[in-house]
Order: C-alpha cells, then structure tokens, then sequence
C-alpha cells in the first residue's frame, strides 16, 4: 500500500519530466549555470564504496549534500567509454544538472570535453591536472598532489626498516602511479640512502589475489616495509600486516588495518576542495577553471603515525611535512633514473606542482624493478 | 535424458513442412513463449525489490524514462545497442552449429586494437578513405583469426569452445596491455596507456539527425545479412543439420570442421568490427576502455533473441535500454550499480527454463504436430 | 644474488603461492567433478564462488565466526546448485546456458548484497604453523597451511576412493556415463543429478568462502577474475579424477604466484604476460590433453561438453 503511493507520486514526477521535455524537444531549460538551485551529478569509474579512490571522492562530497538548494546525483561504475558521455548527458537531460564531477582520468578525453563543448551552460570539472585554457571554458580540473603525501611516506619508511629494502605494490606503470614510486623512493633514500625500493605491477586497478601475491612477494624478497598504489589498499595491507612487516597506507586511512605495522599513509583531502567548491557556490561564484595543490593548500595529508612509526621516522617525517608546505620541490637535479639516464640534470629542480611530474614516465635510481 | 546438449536445443527441427497451423503456431510460440518469460522475470524482480523495501513501479517507469521515455533516452539506448548487435552475432552465428561461445568480447578487444595498431604508420598524411577500410578489415580479420582459433579448437582438437573462448578473452586483454603499455604506446598520454591517436580525420562519424554513430546502421544491414546467410542459403542450410545431428552432417558428406571453423571466424569478425567501432567512432586509440562488457551482455542478447539474428536487433534495443537507464535508477532510486545486472541474471534464467514450455502450450500445438 | 638463489626464490614463492591459492580451484574443481561425474555440467560455479565469498564473509562479519562464515558459504553455494540442478532437470533446457545465466545471476547479486560488506573487517579463518620444524622463514610462511586446503585434500581422497569403492561412486558414475542403464536398474536419474549439483554448488560456496575468509581475506568486487571458471577447465584437465584436480589446483596455484615472483627478483619483462600464465596454461592443457577422435578417459558419456 505504502509503496503504491510513493511510486504513484513517482510516476507523476516521471510524467512530469517527460512533459518537460517534450515541450523543450531537445532544447535545454533555461538555467543560469550556478546558482542555486542547483543540481551535481558526480560519475565514479568503480564501487563507490571500494575504500580506495572512489570512496575518497564519494566521502569527500558528501559535503556538497549539505549546502541547501543542491542536489547531488551520483553514478557508479560508470567505464571510460562513451558510457560516461551518455550519464553525463543523461544528468544534464533528465536530472537537470548544472555541475558535473567526472572522477576519472579517461573521462577526461574525449569524453567530458565533447559535453563540455555541447553543453556550454553546464560547468565541467575533472579530478586530475589535465585541463589547459586550449579546452572549454566551462570545463577545468582540479587535482591533489599525493606524491607529496607519498614522499612523506617514504622518509618514515626508511628510518623504520631494519633491512633496507621496502616494497611497492604497483597497478600499471603510468605518470601518477610512477611519481609516486619515485617520490617515495626519494623520501626513503633521503632518509637513509641505503634504501630500495622494489615495485611489482599487477597490471589491475583492482586484483585482490594477485595483489596478495605481490605482497607475499616483496616480504620473501626480504622487505620489511610495504606500500601501495592500487585502487582499494586494503588486501595489501592486511597481507603485509599477518606476514609482520610494517606498512603505508594509500587514498585513504588504512590504519585500523594494521595496528602492529602501520607507519603512516598518503592520504587525499578531496573535503577541501569540495568544500570551497561548495562554499562558492553557495555564493552564487563561479567556479575557478584549475585547482591544484598538495600539503600547501591542504588537499593532501598523511595518515596519524602508527605502532610501526619509530621516534626517529617520527621527526623526520614531520620535519618532510613542513619541508612539503613550503613548497620545497623533490625532484631536484642531479636525478638518475634507475637504468642510470640523467632525468634531471645538475642545477635544474622542479616545483611541486609542475606539469612536468604527471608525465613521469621512468623510476628514479634506486627502485628495483621496471616499466615495461 | 535431461541433458540436453545445445546441439537439440538450437537446431530448428527439420521435419518437412507441416500445414499452415503449425507454422503459426510455432512462429506465435518463438514470440509468445519469450514475452511470458520477460514478464515473469519482472514480477520476480518486483518481488525482489518489494523485498527490499524499493517500489517496482518506481524502477519500472525509471527504466521507460531511462531507455525509451525521451527523445533523449533513445539516443542513449541506441548507442548501446549497436555494440550489442555486433557481439550478439558473435554468439548467434555459431549456436547454429550447436555451440556456445562466449568470448566476442576478446574479439571486440583484439579487434579493436588492430584496427588503432594498423592505423598507426598512417597517421598524418594517408587518406582517410585508405585508412578507414584499412581498420576495419584489420579488426574484422583479428575478430575473425581470434574465434576461428576457437572452432579449430573445438573441431581439430575437441577443446570446449565455451571455456576456451573465454580464456581466449583473457588472453587477448593481455595482448593488447602489453602493447599499449609498451611497443605501441602514444609517449604523448602517459596517465591512460593508448596507442597513438588515429586523428579527427579517421573517424567515424555520426548517422545524419541522430546522435549515434554509423556502427548502429551496419550492425543491423550485418544481422539482416547474417539472417540471410543462415536462413536462406546452403551455407545456413548445412551450418544447421550439422547444428541439429553431426553425425547426419557427416554422413550427408557435409565439410563439418570447414563449417564450424567458417562460422566461428563469421562470429569473431562480428565482435571485431564490433571493436573497430569502439576505436574508430569512441575512443579514437586503443586502451583498456574498450573492453567494455559488451562482449558479455551480447551472450545474453543472443539467447533473448533464440539466437535468431534478425531478433536480435530489437532484443539489443531493449537491454541496451535497461543499460541506459541502469544510471538513472541508481541516481533515483539510490540503488548500486548492480541491479541491472540482478535484473538482466534473472531475465535470462527465466528465459532459459522457458524453453521447456516449447511445443507444450496446448491450444498453440496443432493436432498434426 | 646470484642465479641459483633466485631460481629457489621463485621456486619457494610459487609452492608458497600453490598452497595458498589452490583451495579455491581444489573446492570448486571437486565440486566440478562431482557434477559432470553424475552427466552435468555446471559453468556457473564462477557466480556460485563470488556469491559464497560474499555470504561468508558477511556471515563472518555478523556472527564474529568465521567457521559459520564457511557453513553459510557452503549453504548459499547448495542453493545455487539446487537450482540449476532443478532447472536443468526440465526438458529442452540447456546445461551450460543456465551456468552461464547463473553466473550473471550469481555475481550480480553479490555485489548487489554486497555492498556494505566490502569495509568492515570480518575475522578470518586461522591457520597451522606445519612449517615450524624449519629454520627457514620462508618456509615457514609458505607452510602456514589453512585447515580448508587439508579439509580439500581429505577430500579428494574420500571422493577417489569412494567413486571406484562405493555404492554411491558406482550410482554416481553410473548415472554420468549412461542414464537409460541407471533408470533399468531403478534409479532416479534426476535425483542423482540434483544431488551431485547441490552438493558441487556446496563445495564452490566454500571454496569462495576461502577466498574472502582467509587468501586474500577481504570481500570485493574485483575477488574472483575468473576462478571459478578455471576450476571448471581444470576438471576436464584432470580427467574427472578427484585426486588430479588436487594436483592441477596447486599447478593453478604456482601459474597465479608465477607473475609476482618473478617480478620480485627482477623478472619484470613481459609481466602481463606472466600475469596471464594461469588463463595461457588452462587453455594449453585443454589443447594437450583433449581429443577430437575417441571420448576422453574417464569422461563421463552423458556430458554435453565432452559431445
């Protein structure tokens, strides 16, 4: 009885919808772009609960939920395809949105910027450092520096191994995951330069057995500290964490996982950046084109130190925290990368937020193990 | 008996014409049989989601709007279906033989990655009208070589074509990673490992009025021309008594391995084309993203359709439809992103235990029969 | 490091890899075996496994057991089972298309149910230190044995012996290799199959609780890739002999640890490649170990996927 009332309100509502649309027959309602009302639509590529990159975002919008007169819609499980154009469209068209988040990297190209250009009076933004003035006007980016995170991550690893050897659990050799090995190695190597770092590809965002695996094998390798970029860390940690080594984190608190092990971990701070999204909005402001930042702005953090933390990786770590803040780059000349190339020659640094890091595509000199 | 091996079920018998009654009621058996079970599968659905404390009619009309409700929607449903033709084929062409393949999807991603692969020293300065047929026969010849692997599998080795399929479909993935992360990969796209892109130029456009790309118009000229191929030629004729008896095949003297073969690689270049079109009209280069699930959804277009090509057109408008308003119901509804999936599973088990209500539905038997 | 120790490394990382990752190919190829010994076959154990892995990990989580998370497991497996042999029991109806149904079915159920498991932390399943007597640590870890992968062994040994031995094994096989001569001698041909499939459904489920339960240990939705698949290719592999698929799961086992290994002492060329050894092998073994001529010893004669 009380589900025949609600769906028959429902369908009205559906009706209602469609009258609309018939009227317009495919010509938008008028909206002026951002101002409330308003409806977000938010497209995730996976789970929204994979407690991992998906998660972080959901978690981090829910802030926008909160701002009176916003509706946000979201989609999960949405493929880089142009499955991702049509749940665009399809929010745009059915759900009346005025404000789209696309999560994903793939979505960006050409996906969102065909949307962007068909429908200039809805505001794009995409979670990576991709957009540049060339692209629509109502499109833009915003991004968090997790190498930074990562290169905190690496100095309290390398004074926390007894062996000298620390794991990473890798998906598939591109530009962000690479920084990451690269700004960890370089934050162990600083702290102690005796350290390496051995990466192992699954070759999968998500691929819990063969993650287990690589896991098992970094600690036979004889490492006594493992790391990860995978989309959910969690079967990483949990492995390393019942072999009894020590462990960080990734994307997201890992640290209930391992209560003996766990170091610290680089974590996203999505809450900022959707928070002065939503406060813009709330005021009727427009929304900036580019967003990136890292320890700076406070879009990225490491994980409250845990049982595996020494005093000693403690201080270092903190004192590579404030280094972070003030903007001091890692990626300092003279740099090798592992095959012995000069990558960065003497007298040459770049800043934290060059566009330079995401198209990292080598390890830096004492990572064990290779792209191809 | 009771295990009905797919060689019984799919045959179409082969009993000299009967009087005009039995053909009627067979063809309203082959459309009434289908809706009756579509309609089960949605009251067990509704249960489902009366269990679960959602309102059916709440999912029911998202799924209209979703999928048919605007002119919108339509776009949306038709974009999938195309897609949805090709790779249903893929299954359809050799369950005539009697054999349940089900791994176009490694086909579309082979496919699909040929086509970008053999684009690539052309990029720039070749005409589009070189490099267009060019794709296309390169991911129709791999689609082809990738399935026709699996019927000389099956015929010369007797290696089931359902498992190797789909061990093929994990193996053709692999092929194309280690490509597109390494030999094949565009330096100028380091976050989304691709080939280079095969430039605006290359690609194909959108179908006059709609908003959907040429792969739909092929994919239904492709399910006519396979209907025609199966239905009304020697090839079909012969594809089908080996389907329904091999044994009788044989004996009739009829090239049973060059049939199974031929069919499978009709099927794989299907799927293929199916990937040329990912490449060519989507994603402009070959990557991960191709691999879709399309593959996987055309099995069970396939099966709706009784592996009936010309069926298959409108059955791939309609789960591409459920497809496209998957999102709206989750945006709506608040519900994950599985519950098409739940909804297209139980669709195709209440298909599956329909076929036995075949040539058993009284006032639809001719006394003759 | 030089050549020779590298070459154990690998060689300990993949018996290691054996012994922990088989249990899920051990249970569902037995299962298998089970099924297509009574004449049927069940492709859809993939989804069986993923929606056993999910209910136990949340009959885990709920009850704080994880050993009810097994017997739930195993239950929800039995169902499944149940229903593909009730629906295969009617005439007209394809075997391997209702496998393939219940899979779709299966998977998309358990994520659909599954979603709030995917966070919490459920216990896991213990395991026995049989490696204590070595020095070595690697060792040690490598023989760090879950009582199910035992339970699996004890298994295939009760099911060799009591198919040859047994008047349920010769009902059974019996049954599997001709039905008009089971119904003669008066037996329900469709009672058995029903049977040996709820029971081949029970023992999936528990080979997917394993997977959530205890390696890797966590329920998600990217768990299987493919497993249960496999288990069912590694049954024909192993000629329908319960005491081979215990020998081709640990060789599945190894195929899946080989990728990593590798990796970990510098092997990295290729690793998608390495990656894929499980699937590349599955389907060398059907190619070397099938024949187009004559039946497959052992083949049960009324299976649809060996006609």
């Amino acid at each position: 009885m009380i589900d025949l009332a609600v769906s028959r309100r429902n369908i009205l509502k559906g009706g209602a919808a469609l009258g609309a649309l018939g009227l317009g027959s495919g010509i938008l309602p008028l909206r002026s772009a951002l101002a409330a009302p308003l409806t977000i639509g938010i497209v995730y590529v996976g789970p929204r609960d994979d407690f991992g990159w998906n998660q972080a975002h959901a978690v981090a919008a829910e802030a926008l939920k909160s701002i009176p007169g916003v509706t946000v819609v979201e989609e999960e499980n949405v493929p880089e395809t142009d499955a991702v154009s049509k749940t665009m469209e399809s929010m745009i068209q059915l759900d009346g949105a005025g404000l789209i988040f696309a999560t994903s990297f793939g979505y960006f190209d050409p996906f969102m910027l065909a949307m962007a250009e068909k429908y200039p009076d809805v505001q794009f933004r995409h979670a990576a450092g991709l957009w540049t003035d060339k692209n629509p006007k109502n499109a833009g980016s915003y991004y968090g520096y997790l190498d930074q995170a990562h290169y905190v991550d690496g100095v309290a690893a390398g004074l926390a191994t007894k062996s000298n050897k620390l794991g990473f659990v890798a998906a598939k050799p591109i530009g962000t995951v690479l920084l990451n090995i690269n700004a960890f190695t370089l934050g162990a190597r600083k702290a102690n330069p005796n350290a390496t770092v051995q990466v192992i590809f699954t070759g999968e965002w998500s691929m819990p057995v063969r993650e287990a695996e690589a896991a098992n094998a970094l600690v036979d390798a004889g490492c006594d500290v493992v790391t990860c970029h995978v989309d959910s860390p969690k079967v990483v940690i949990e492995t390393a964490e019942s072999r009894g080594v020590k462990t960080c984190g990734h994307n997201a608190s890992q640290a209930p996982l391992a209560p003996k092990g766990f170091i610290t971990g680089a974590e996203y701070k999505w809450i900022t950046i959707y928070s002065q999204f939503a406060d813009a909005l709330s005021k009727g402001e427009t929304l900036p084109n580019f967003v990136r930042g890292g320890y700076d702005k406070d879009y990225v953090q490491n994980t409250a130190y845990g049982a595996g933390a020494t005093p000693e990786a403690i201080k270092a770590a903190d004192a590579a925290k404030a280094d972070m803040k003030a903007l001091k780059p890692i990626f300092v000349g003279p740099l090798k990368d592992n095959a012995g190339k000069e990558v960065i020659a003497a007298g040459t640094e770049h800043a934290p937020y060059d566009v330079w890091l995401e198209q990292t595509n080598y390890l830096v000199e004492g990572v064990v193990g290779s792209i191809t | 008996m009771t295990a009905t091996s797919p060689a019984e079920v799919n045959a179409i018998p082969l009993r000299p014409m009967g009087d005009l009654l039995a053909r009627l009621g067979r063809s309203a058996e082959a459309i009434l049989i289908p809706l009756f079970a579509l309609v089960a599968a949605a009251i067990l659905f509704s249960i489902f989601l009366l269990v679960l404390g959602k309102s059916p009619a709440q999912f029911f009309s998202l799924l209209w709007l979703g999928g048919f409700g605007t002119p919108f929607s339509w776009t949306n449903t038709l974009v999938r279906a195309g897609p949805l033709i090709f790779t249903a084929l893929c299954v359809a062409i050799p369950a005539r033989l009697g054999m349940v393949v089900i791994g176009g999807e490694g086909a579309l991603v082979l496919g699909g990655f040929a086509a970008a692969a053999i684009a690539i020293p052309f990029i720039g300065w070749a005409p589009p009208l070189v490099v267009m047929p060019l794709m296309a026969i390169a991911a129709i010849l791999s689609g082809a070589a990738w399935i026709g692997l699996v019927g000389v599998l099956r015929h010369y080795r007797g290696v089931n074509e359902t498992i190797a399929s789909l061990l093929l479909f994990y193996i053709a993935v692999a092929i194309m990673n280690f490509f597109v992360e390494g030999a094949l990969r565009d330096p100028g796209n380091p976050n989304k490992p691709s080939t280079p892109t095969i430039g605006k130029e290359n690609m194909v456009g959108a179908i006059p009025g709609l908003d959907v790309h040429w792969g739909l118009a092929v994919a239904v000229v492709l399910a006519v021309l396979v209907w025609v191929l199966m239905n009304r030629t020697t090839f079909g004729f012969a594809a089908r008594i080996t389907g329904g008896n091999v044994r009788a095949a044989r004996a009739q003297g009829l090239p049973v391995g060059r049939l199974i073969v031929i069919s499978c690689a009709l099927a794989g270049a299907c799927a293929g084309l199916a990937g040329y079109f990912e490449v060519a009209a989507i994603q402009g280069r070959a990557n991960a993203s191709i691999a879709a699930g399309y593959g996987f959804t055309g099995i069970l277009v396939a099966f709706l359709a009784r592996q009936n090509p010309l069926a298959i057109i409108p059955v791939a408008i309609f789960l591409g439809g459920i497809t496209a308003a998957g999102g709206l119901i989750q945006r709506r509804m608040g519900m994950p992103d599985a519950t098409v999936q739940v909804l297209q599973g139980l669709m195709f088990l209440v298909l599956l235990v329909s076929e036995t209500l075949y040539g058993r539905i009284p006032f639809l038997r001719p006394r003759s029969a | 490091m030089n050549g020779d120790s590298q070459f154990s490394i690998v060689l300990l990382a993949m018996l290691a890899g054996a012994i922990r990752v088989s249990t899920p190919f051990l249970f569902v190829s037995l299962g298998e075996c089970l099924t297509e010994k009574s004449g049927r076959i069940n492709l859809g154990l993939e989804g069986t496994l993923v929606f056993g892995a999910m209910t136990g990990y949340a009959a885990a989580y709920q009850t704080g057991s994880p050993w009810l998370g097994v017997v739930a497991a195993g239950i929800a497996g039995a169902v499944f089972g149940a229903v593909h042999g009730y629906i295969c029991k009617l005439p007209k109806v394809n075997d391997i298309a209702v496998g393939i149904a219940l899979m779709l079915f299966g998977t998309g159920l358990a994520f659909f149910l599954g979603k709030p498991y995917i966070q919490p932390q459920a216990p896991r399943l213990p395991s026995l230190p049989l490696g204590a007597w070595s020095d070595n640590p690697q060792l040690q870890t490598a023989l760090q044995i879950n009582p199910l992968f035992l339970v699996g062994l004890a298994l295939a040994l009760l099911m060799w012996w009591a198919f040859r031995n047994t008047r349920f094994g010769l009902i059974v096989r019996m049954t599997g290799d001709s039905a008009p001569a089971a119904l003669a001698m008066g037996y329900s041909v469709d009672l058995v199959r029903f049977l040996a499939t709820t029971i081949g459904g029970f023992l999936a489920g528990v080979g997917g609780a394993f997977l959530s339960l205890y390696y890797p240990g966590s329920w998600s939705e990217g768990l299987s890739s493919g497993q249960g698949l496999m288990a069912v290719a590694l049954v024909i592999f192993a000629r329908w002999n319960p005491l081979a698929c215990f020998g081709a799961a640990l060789l599945f086992g190894a195929a899946g640890a080989l990728g990593p290994a590798l990796q970990s002492v510098g092997v990295t060329a290729g690793y998608y490649f390495f990656n894929a050894a499980p699937y590349v092998l599955t389907l060398l073994i059907m190619i070397a170990s099938t024949s187009p001529k004559r039946a497959l010893k052992g083949a049960p004669g009324e299976l649809s996927i060996t006609k």
